[in-house]
Protein backbone atom coordinates (compact mmCIF):
# COMPACT_ATOMS: atom_id res chain seq x y z
CA UNK A 1 0.00 0.00 0.00
CA UNK A 2 1.59 3.36 -0.82
CA UNK A 3 0.81 7.28 0.06
CA UNK A 4 0.32 9.34 -2.59
CA UNK A 5 0.17 13.20 -2.70
CA UNK A 6 -1.67 15.56 -4.86
CA UNK A 7 -1.27 18.91 -5.79
CA UNK A 8 -4.00 20.76 -6.74
CA UNK A 9 -3.88 24.07 -5.48
CA UNK A 10 -4.91 26.88 -7.58
CA UNK A 11 -7.30 24.57 -10.14
CA UNK A 12 -11.01 25.65 -9.83
CA UNK A 13 -13.47 22.46 -9.71
CA UNK A 14 -13.81 20.38 -11.35
CA UNK A 15 -10.06 20.25 -12.16
CA UNK A 16 -8.95 19.09 -8.71
CA UNK A 17 -11.89 16.01 -8.76
CA UNK A 18 -10.75 16.01 -12.77
CA UNK A 19 -6.84 15.12 -10.98
CA UNK A 20 -7.73 12.76 -8.32
CA UNK A 21 -9.73 10.36 -10.13
CA UNK A 22 -6.90 10.11 -13.00
CA UNK A 23 -4.53 9.32 -10.11
CA UNK A 24 -6.93 7.22 -8.57
CA UNK A 25 -7.28 5.06 -11.62
CA UNK A 26 -3.61 4.64 -11.18
CA UNK A 27 -3.32 3.04 -7.70
CA UNK A 28 -4.48 -0.30 -5.94
CA UNK A 29 -7.26 -0.89 -3.11
CA UNK A 30 -5.97 0.51 0.19
CA UNK A 31 -3.56 3.05 -1.27
CA UNK A 32 -4.46 6.52 0.39
CA UNK A 33 -4.01 9.89 -1.85
CA UNK A 34 -3.47 12.90 -0.26
CA UNK A 35 -4.59 16.31 -2.35
CA UNK A 36 -4.46 19.82 -1.90
CA UNK A 37 -6.26 22.19 -3.35
CA UNK A 38 -7.08 26.20 -2.68
CA UNK A 39 -10.39 25.66 -4.20
CA UNK A 40 -12.86 25.39 -1.00
CA UNK A 41 -15.36 23.65 -3.71
CA UNK A 42 -13.10 20.41 -3.73
CA UNK A 43 -15.06 20.39 -0.14
CA UNK A 44 -17.85 19.24 -1.33
CA UNK A 45 -16.80 17.82 -5.07
CA UNK A 46 -14.33 15.41 -3.71
CA UNK A 47 -16.14 13.75 -1.07
CA UNK A 48 -19.12 13.71 -3.70
CA UNK A 49 -17.03 12.15 -6.23
CA UNK A 50 -15.56 9.36 -3.44
CA UNK A 51 -19.30 8.46 -2.20
CA UNK A 52 -20.53 7.71 -6.13
CA UNK A 53 -17.46 5.44 -7.03
CA UNK A 54 -17.05 3.73 -3.63
CA UNK A 55 -13.95 5.34 -2.24
CA UNK A 56 -13.16 6.09 0.99
CA UNK A 57 -12.39 9.84 2.77
CA UNK A 58 -10.26 9.60 5.71
CA UNK A 59 -10.09 13.59 6.52
CA UNK A 60 -10.71 16.67 5.12
CA UNK A 61 -9.50 19.84 6.68
CA UNK A 62 -9.27 23.70 5.99
CA UNK A 63 -6.18 25.35 6.66
CA UNK A 64 -6.25 28.89 6.01
CA UNK A 65 -6.42 29.48 2.35
CA UNK A 66 -5.95 25.24 1.76
CA UNK A 67 -8.12 22.58 1.39
CA UNK A 68 -6.47 19.02 2.40
CA UNK A 69 -8.66 15.59 1.83
CA UNK A 70 -7.56 11.97 2.12
CA UNK A 71 -9.11 9.60 0.47
CA UNK A 72 -8.55 5.94 0.90
CA UNK A 73 -9.19 3.81 -2.72
CA UNK A 74 -11.27 1.53 -2.12
CA UNK B 1 -28.38 -14.29 -16.27
CA UNK B 2 -27.38 -12.03 -19.10
CA UNK B 3 -26.28 -8.52 -17.86
CA UNK B 4 -28.06 -5.61 -18.63
CA UNK B 5 -27.24 -3.63 -21.24
CA UNK B 6 -24.85 -0.75 -20.86
CA UNK B 7 -25.50 3.41 -21.56
CA UNK B 8 -23.68 6.09 -20.86
CA UNK B 9 -24.85 9.11 -20.43
CA UNK B 10 -23.74 12.58 -21.11
CA UNK B 11 -24.69 14.10 -18.00
CA UNK B 12 -24.73 18.21 -17.80
CA UNK B 13 -25.69 18.77 -14.53
CA UNK B 14 -29.13 20.19 -15.74
CA UNK B 15 -32.51 18.46 -15.22
CA UNK B 16 -33.10 17.06 -18.81
CA UNK B 17 -29.98 14.82 -18.81
CA UNK B 18 -30.93 13.64 -15.12
CA UNK B 19 -34.47 12.72 -16.29
CA UNK B 20 -33.38 11.32 -19.84
CA UNK B 21 -30.34 8.84 -17.20
CA UNK B 22 -33.61 7.88 -15.35
CA UNK B 23 -36.07 6.99 -17.82
CA UNK B 24 -33.25 4.75 -19.03
CA UNK B 25 -32.19 3.11 -15.78
CA UNK B 26 -35.91 2.24 -15.10
CA UNK B 27 -35.81 0.38 -18.50
CA UNK B 28 -32.84 -2.07 -16.58
CA UNK B 29 -30.13 -0.44 -18.52
CA UNK B 30 -26.62 -0.16 -16.60
CA UNK B 31 -26.28 3.77 -16.81
CA UNK B 32 -23.06 5.34 -16.40
CA UNK B 33 -22.47 9.06 -16.49
CA UNK B 34 -20.00 10.96 -18.64
CA UNK B 35 -19.16 14.86 -17.81
CA UNK B 36 -17.05 16.90 -20.18
CA UNK B 37 -15.16 19.98 -19.00
CA UNK B 38 -14.21 22.38 -21.70
CA UNK B 39 -13.13 25.26 -19.50
CA UNK B 40 -15.91 27.22 -20.32
CA UNK B 41 -18.74 25.22 -17.99
CA UNK B 42 -20.66 27.74 -15.76
CA UNK B 43 -19.67 25.70 -12.37
CA UNK B 44 -21.01 27.21 -9.00
CA UNK B 45 -17.30 27.23 -7.56
CA UNK B 46 -16.75 29.50 -10.08
CA UNK B 47 -19.03 32.01 -9.05
CA UNK B 48 -18.55 31.03 -5.40
CA UNK B 49 -14.77 33.14 -5.80
CA UNK B 50 -17.11 35.83 -5.53
CA UNK B 51 -17.64 36.14 -2.06
CA UNK B 52 -21.32 37.69 -1.57
CA UNK B 53 -22.32 34.77 -3.81
CA UNK B 54 -20.49 32.36 -1.56
CA UNK B 55 -23.64 31.65 0.74
CA UNK B 56 -25.19 29.96 -2.31
CA UNK B 57 -24.29 25.58 -2.32
CA UNK B 58 -20.60 25.03 -3.20
CA UNK B 59 -21.41 21.45 -5.18
CA UNK B 60 -20.79 20.38 -8.75
CA UNK B 61 -24.25 19.80 -10.37
CA UNK B 62 -23.14 17.03 -12.48
CA UNK B 63 -21.58 15.36 -9.47
CA UNK B 64 -24.90 16.21 -7.44
CA UNK B 65 -27.42 14.55 -10.24
CA UNK B 66 -25.07 11.49 -10.60
CA UNK B 67 -25.19 10.96 -6.36
CA UNK B 68 -28.94 11.47 -7.13
CA UNK B 69 -29.47 8.98 -9.20
CA UNK B 70 -26.98 6.52 -7.98
CA UNK B 71 -25.06 6.31 -10.77
CA UNK B 72 -20.91 6.77 -11.40
CA UNK B 73 -19.97 9.68 -12.93
CA UNK B 74 -17.23 10.29 -15.31
CA UNK B 75 -15.38 13.70 -15.68
CA UNK B 76 -13.02 14.45 -18.65
CA UNK B 77 -10.72 17.05 -19.06
CA UNK B 78 -11.52 18.06 -23.12
CA UNK B 79 -9.70 21.56 -23.03
CA UNK B 80 -7.44 20.64 -25.39
CA UNK B 81 -9.48 19.15 -28.16
CA UNK B 82 -11.86 21.94 -27.17
CA UNK B 83 -9.98 24.47 -29.06
CA UNK B 84 -10.25 23.35 -31.79
CA UNK B 85 -13.71 23.43 -31.32
CA UNK B 86 -14.38 26.89 -30.46
CA UNK B 87 -12.24 27.66 -32.86
CA UNK B 88 -12.98 26.68 -36.03
CA UNK B 89 -16.92 25.29 -35.83
CA UNK B 90 -18.00 23.89 -39.07
CA UNK B 91 -21.29 25.50 -38.23
CA UNK B 92 -20.72 28.77 -37.59
CA UNK B 93 -21.81 30.58 -33.81
CA UNK B 94 -25.06 30.79 -32.13
CA UNK B 95 -25.69 34.58 -30.75
CA UNK B 96 -22.34 34.82 -29.14
CA UNK B 97 -19.63 32.58 -29.11
CA UNK B 98 -21.45 29.25 -28.67
CA UNK B 99 -20.05 27.20 -30.88
CA UNK B 100 -23.36 24.49 -29.78
CA UNK B 101 -23.70 22.32 -32.44
CA UNK B 102 -20.08 21.38 -33.56
CA UNK B 103 -19.55 21.08 -29.22
CA UNK B 104 -22.36 18.88 -28.85
CA UNK B 105 -21.05 16.84 -32.03
CA UNK B 106 -18.03 16.55 -30.29
CA UNK B 107 -19.48 15.82 -26.65
CA UNK B 108 -21.37 12.85 -28.27
CA UNK B 109 -18.03 12.00 -30.44
CA UNK B 110 -15.98 12.24 -27.31
CA UNK B 111 -18.91 9.64 -25.31
CA UNK B 112 -18.81 7.26 -28.45
CA UNK B 113 -15.22 7.28 -27.86
CA UNK B 114 -15.87 6.56 -24.15
CA UNK B 115 -18.32 3.81 -24.54
CA UNK B 116 -15.78 1.93 -27.40
CA UNK B 117 -13.22 1.99 -24.75
CA UNK B 118 -15.31 0.76 -21.95
CA UNK B 119 -17.15 -1.92 -23.35
CA UNK B 120 -20.67 0.33 -23.67
CA UNK B 121 -23.40 -0.02 -25.60
CA UNK B 122 -24.83 3.00 -26.53
CA UNK B 123 -25.35 7.08 -25.57
CA UNK B 124 -28.12 8.58 -24.15
CA UNK B 125 -28.53 12.69 -24.17
CA UNK B 126 -31.03 15.24 -22.47
CA UNK B 127 -31.87 16.64 -25.88
CA UNK B 128 -35.34 17.88 -26.58
CA UNK B 129 -36.19 18.89 -29.91
CA UNK B 130 -36.97 22.56 -30.25
CA UNK B 131 -35.29 23.23 -26.73
CA UNK B 132 -32.44 24.79 -28.29
CA UNK B 133 -31.91 27.04 -31.38
CA UNK B 134 -28.81 25.55 -32.89
CA UNK B 135 -28.05 22.28 -31.39
CA UNK B 136 -31.64 20.96 -30.70
CA UNK B 137 -33.90 20.85 -33.89
CA UNK B 138 -35.08 18.79 -35.88
CA UNK B 139 -33.24 19.35 -38.66
CA UNK B 140 -29.87 19.41 -36.44
CA UNK B 141 -30.62 16.40 -34.49
CA UNK B 142 -29.73 13.99 -37.20
CA UNK B 143 -26.25 16.73 -37.61
CA UNK B 144 -25.31 15.22 -34.35
CA UNK B 145 -25.84 11.51 -34.95
CA UNK B 146 -23.80 11.82 -38.18
CA UNK B 147 -21.00 13.89 -37.68
CA UNK B 148 -20.18 12.34 -33.82
CA UNK B 149 -20.36 8.94 -35.54
CA UNK B 150 -22.84 7.91 -32.97
CA UNK B 151 -25.65 7.39 -35.46
CA UNK B 152 -28.35 5.04 -34.15
CA UNK B 153 -26.19 4.50 -31.26
CA UNK B 154 -27.33 7.82 -29.76
CA UNK B 155 -30.85 7.68 -27.85
CA UNK B 156 -32.62 10.63 -26.93
CA UNK B 157 -34.83 9.42 -24.60
CA UNK B 158 -36.93 13.13 -23.40
CA UNK B 159 -38.40 12.90 -27.21
CA UNK B 160 -37.35 9.58 -28.39
CA UNK B 161 -41.25 9.54 -29.59
CA UNK B 162 -40.54 11.42 -32.43
CA UNK B 163 -37.45 10.58 -33.84
CA UNK B 164 -36.75 7.37 -35.80
CA UNK B 165 -35.87 4.19 -33.84
CA UNK B 166 -32.35 3.78 -32.56
CA UNK B 167 -30.16 0.74 -32.08
CA UNK B 168 -31.19 0.10 -28.44
CA UNK B 169 -34.73 0.40 -29.37
CA UNK B 170 -34.21 -3.01 -32.28
CA UNK B 171 -32.28 -4.63 -29.74
CA UNK B 172 -34.92 -4.78 -27.24
CA UNK B 173 -32.72 -3.05 -24.77
CA UNK B 174 -35.15 -0.05 -24.90
CA UNK B 175 -38.97 0.06 -25.02
CA UNK B 176 -39.95 2.62 -27.63
CA UNK B 177 -43.43 3.00 -25.64
CA UNK B 178 -41.28 4.48 -22.76
CA UNK B 179 -39.89 7.14 -24.82
CA UNK B 180 -41.29 10.64 -24.46
CA UNK B 181 -42.44 12.88 -26.51
CA UNK B 182 -41.63 16.15 -25.39
CA UNK B 183 -40.78 19.29 -27.43
CA UNK B 184 -40.06 23.08 -27.41
CA UNK B 185 -38.74 25.29 -25.13
CA UNK B 186 -41.75 24.58 -22.32
CA UNK B 187 -40.48 22.84 -19.44
CA UNK B 188 -43.34 22.17 -17.66
CA UNK B 189 -42.84 18.53 -18.53
CA UNK B 190 -39.77 17.81 -17.36
CA UNK B 191 -40.66 19.75 -13.73
CA UNK B 192 -43.82 17.41 -13.84
CA UNK B 193 -41.41 14.05 -14.67
CA UNK B 194 -38.70 15.62 -11.79
CA UNK B 195 -41.94 15.54 -9.61
CA UNK B 196 -42.95 11.94 -10.32
CA UNK B 197 -39.21 11.04 -9.62
CA UNK B 198 -39.02 12.82 -6.19
CA UNK B 199 -36.25 15.10 -7.95
CA UNK B 200 -35.88 18.24 -5.68
CA UNK B 201 -33.28 21.13 -5.80
CA UNK B 202 -32.02 20.32 -9.56
CA UNK B 203 -30.02 23.07 -11.44
CA UNK B 204 -31.77 25.77 -13.72
CA UNK B 205 -29.51 27.46 -14.97
CA UNK B 206 -30.82 30.32 -16.67
CA UNK B 207 -28.00 30.65 -19.58
CA UNK B 208 -27.18 27.51 -20.32
CA UNK B 209 -24.10 25.64 -18.97
CA UNK B 210 -21.82 27.27 -21.14
CA UNK B 211 -19.77 30.91 -20.68
CA UNK B 212 -19.99 31.43 -24.54
CA UNK B 213 -23.43 31.85 -24.56
CA UNK B 214 -23.04 34.95 -22.54
CA UNK B 215 -22.54 38.25 -24.35
CA UNK B 216 -20.35 39.53 -21.66
CA UNK B 217 -17.87 37.09 -21.53
CA UNK B 218 -17.85 36.34 -25.80
CA UNK B 219 -17.07 39.88 -25.04
CA UNK B 220 -13.92 39.15 -23.29
CA UNK B 221 -12.87 36.33 -25.35
CA UNK B 222 -12.61 38.44 -28.48
CA UNK B 223 -11.26 41.24 -26.77
CA UNK B 224 -8.29 39.17 -26.02
CA UNK B 225 -7.64 37.25 -29.22
CA UNK B 226 -8.05 40.81 -30.83
CA UNK B 227 -5.38 42.26 -28.13
CA UNK B 228 -2.74 39.23 -28.80
CA UNK B 229 -3.33 39.38 -32.46
CA UNK B 230 -3.85 35.10 -32.16
CA UNK B 231 -6.76 33.27 -31.57
CA UNK B 232 -4.86 30.94 -29.33
CA UNK B 233 -5.46 30.66 -25.65
CA UNK B 234 -4.85 28.56 -22.31
CA UNK B 235 -6.85 27.41 -19.37
CA UNK B 236 -5.61 30.13 -17.29
CA UNK B 237 -6.91 33.02 -19.65
CA UNK B 238 -10.02 31.69 -20.10
CA UNK B 239 -10.74 31.34 -16.24
CA UNK B 240 -9.08 34.90 -15.85
CA UNK B 241 -12.04 35.75 -18.40
CA UNK B 242 -15.24 34.57 -15.36
CA UNK B 243 -13.02 37.36 -12.55
CA UNK B 244 -12.70 40.99 -11.98
CA UNK B 245 -13.73 43.98 -13.92
CA UNK B 246 -11.30 44.12 -16.59
CA UNK B 247 -10.27 47.96 -17.93
CA UNK B 248 -8.56 48.31 -21.23
CA UNK B 249 -7.18 51.94 -21.68
CA UNK B 250 -4.72 51.25 -23.88
CA UNK B 251 -4.79 48.83 -27.12
CA UNK B 252 -1.38 46.60 -25.47
CA UNK B 253 -2.64 45.99 -22.04
CA UNK B 254 -5.50 45.65 -20.03
CA UNK B 255 -6.30 45.72 -15.93
CA UNK B 256 -8.02 43.06 -13.95
CA UNK B 257 -9.30 44.74 -10.39
CA UNK B 258 -10.72 42.03 -7.92
CA UNK B 259 -14.24 43.23 -7.24
CA UNK B 260 -13.88 41.65 -3.65
CA UNK B 261 -12.33 39.61 -1.22
CA UNK B 262 -12.86 36.45 -3.32
CA UNK B 263 -11.80 37.40 -5.98
CA UNK B 264 -8.90 38.93 -5.16
CA UNK B 265 -7.82 36.07 -3.05
CA UNK B 266 -7.73 33.94 -6.62
CA UNK B 267 -6.21 36.56 -8.68
CA UNK B 268 -3.39 36.71 -5.85
CA UNK B 269 -2.86 33.09 -7.32
CA UNK B 270 -1.75 34.16 -10.32
CA UNK B 271 0.75 36.91 -8.80
CA UNK B 272 3.63 35.42 -10.45
CA UNK B 273 2.54 35.05 -13.58
CA UNK B 274 1.45 38.95 -14.11
CA UNK B 275 2.90 42.49 -13.56
CA UNK B 276 0.44 43.93 -10.63
CA UNK B 277 -0.07 46.41 -8.63
CA UNK B 278 -0.75 46.53 -4.92
CA UNK B 279 -1.55 48.96 -3.07
CA UNK B 280 0.26 50.42 -0.35
CA UNK B 281 -0.94 53.61 1.63
CA UNK B 282 -4.87 53.02 1.17
CA UNK B 283 -6.35 49.26 1.33
CA UNK B 284 -7.26 48.45 -2.48
CA UNK B 285 -7.78 45.53 -4.85
CA UNK B 286 -4.87 43.85 -6.67
CA UNK B 287 -4.99 44.41 -10.12
CA UNK B 288 -3.36 42.06 -12.79
CA UNK B 289 -1.82 43.57 -15.91
CA UNK B 290 -2.41 41.62 -18.62
CA UNK B 291 0.06 43.17 -21.79
CA UNK B 292 3.43 44.50 -21.70
CA UNK B 293 3.28 47.76 -20.11
CA UNK B 294 5.60 50.35 -20.27
CA UNK B 295 6.16 53.29 -17.56
CA UNK B 296 4.01 55.75 -18.66
CA UNK B 297 1.46 52.53 -18.76
CA UNK B 298 2.43 51.91 -15.20
CA UNK B 299 1.52 55.13 -13.91
CA UNK B 300 -2.20 55.48 -16.08
CA UNK B 301 -2.31 51.70 -14.79
CA UNK B 302 -2.30 53.02 -11.10
CA UNK B 303 -4.01 55.98 -11.26
CA UNK B 304 -7.09 54.03 -12.62
CA UNK B 305 -6.13 51.37 -9.89
CA UNK B 306 -6.31 53.96 -7.19
CA UNK B 307 -9.94 54.68 -8.27
CA UNK B 308 -11.25 51.07 -7.02
CA UNK B 309 -8.80 51.72 -3.59
CA UNK B 310 -10.11 53.39 -0.48
CA UNK B 311 -8.01 55.73 -1.45
CA UNK B 312 -10.06 57.34 -4.01
CA UNK B 313 -10.84 60.38 -2.96
CA UNK B 314 -7.11 61.23 -1.38
CA UNK B 315 -5.29 63.31 -3.06
CA UNK B 316 -2.27 61.06 -3.36
CA UNK B 317 -2.36 57.44 -3.28
CA UNK B 318 1.16 54.75 -3.23
CA UNK B 319 0.80 51.43 -5.10
CA UNK B 320 3.61 49.23 -5.67
CA UNK B 321 4.00 47.87 -9.25
CA UNK B 322 5.60 44.36 -9.12
CA UNK B 323 6.97 42.78 -12.29
CA UNK B 324 7.09 38.95 -12.94
CA UNK B 325 10.05 38.81 -10.84
CA UNK B 326 9.10 40.28 -7.76
CA UNK B 327 11.05 43.47 -8.06
CA UNK B 328 9.08 46.49 -7.15
CA UNK B 329 8.42 50.16 -7.93
CA UNK B 330 6.55 52.45 -6.29
CA UNK B 331 3.99 54.60 -7.82
CA UNK B 332 2.43 57.72 -6.18
CA UNK B 333 -0.38 58.75 -8.33
CA UNK B 334 -3.61 60.78 -8.28
CA UNK B 335 -6.57 58.60 -7.94
CA UNK B 336 -8.58 58.82 -11.47
CA UNK B 337 -11.96 60.40 -11.28
CA UNK B 338 -14.92 57.94 -12.19
CA UNK B 339 -15.71 60.21 -15.14
CA UNK B 340 -12.14 59.86 -16.60
CA UNK B 341 -12.32 55.79 -16.84
CA UNK B 342 -13.98 55.83 -20.13
CA UNK B 343 -16.98 53.92 -20.81
CA UNK B 344 -15.76 51.96 -23.30
CA UNK B 345 -12.60 50.81 -21.38
CA UNK B 346 -14.96 48.41 -19.98
CA UNK B 347 -14.37 45.18 -21.52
Amino acid sequence: MSAQQLDARRLLCPMPVIRAQDKVKQLKSGDTLEIICTDPGALNDIPAWCRINGHKVLLTEQIGGEVRIVIEVQ
Amino acid sequence: MKNPPKAVALISGGLDSMLAAKVVMDQGVHVEGINFFTGFCVEGHTHAIRKHESAKPKRNNALWVAEQLGIKLHIVDVIEPYKQVLLNPTHGYGSNMNPCLDCKSFMVGKALEWTQANGFDFILTGEVIGQRPMSQRADTMPVIQRESGAGDRLLRPLCGKYLPPTLPEREGWIDRDKLLDFTGRSRKPQIALAAKYGFKDYATPAGGCCFLTDETYSRKLVDLWQARGSREYELDDIMLLKVGRHIRPRPHFKLIVGREEGENNFLEGYRKQFVHLQHVSHMGPLVLIDGDPDANDLQLAAEIAARFGQGRDAPLVELEAIDKNGDKHLLRVKPMGAEQIMQEWYV
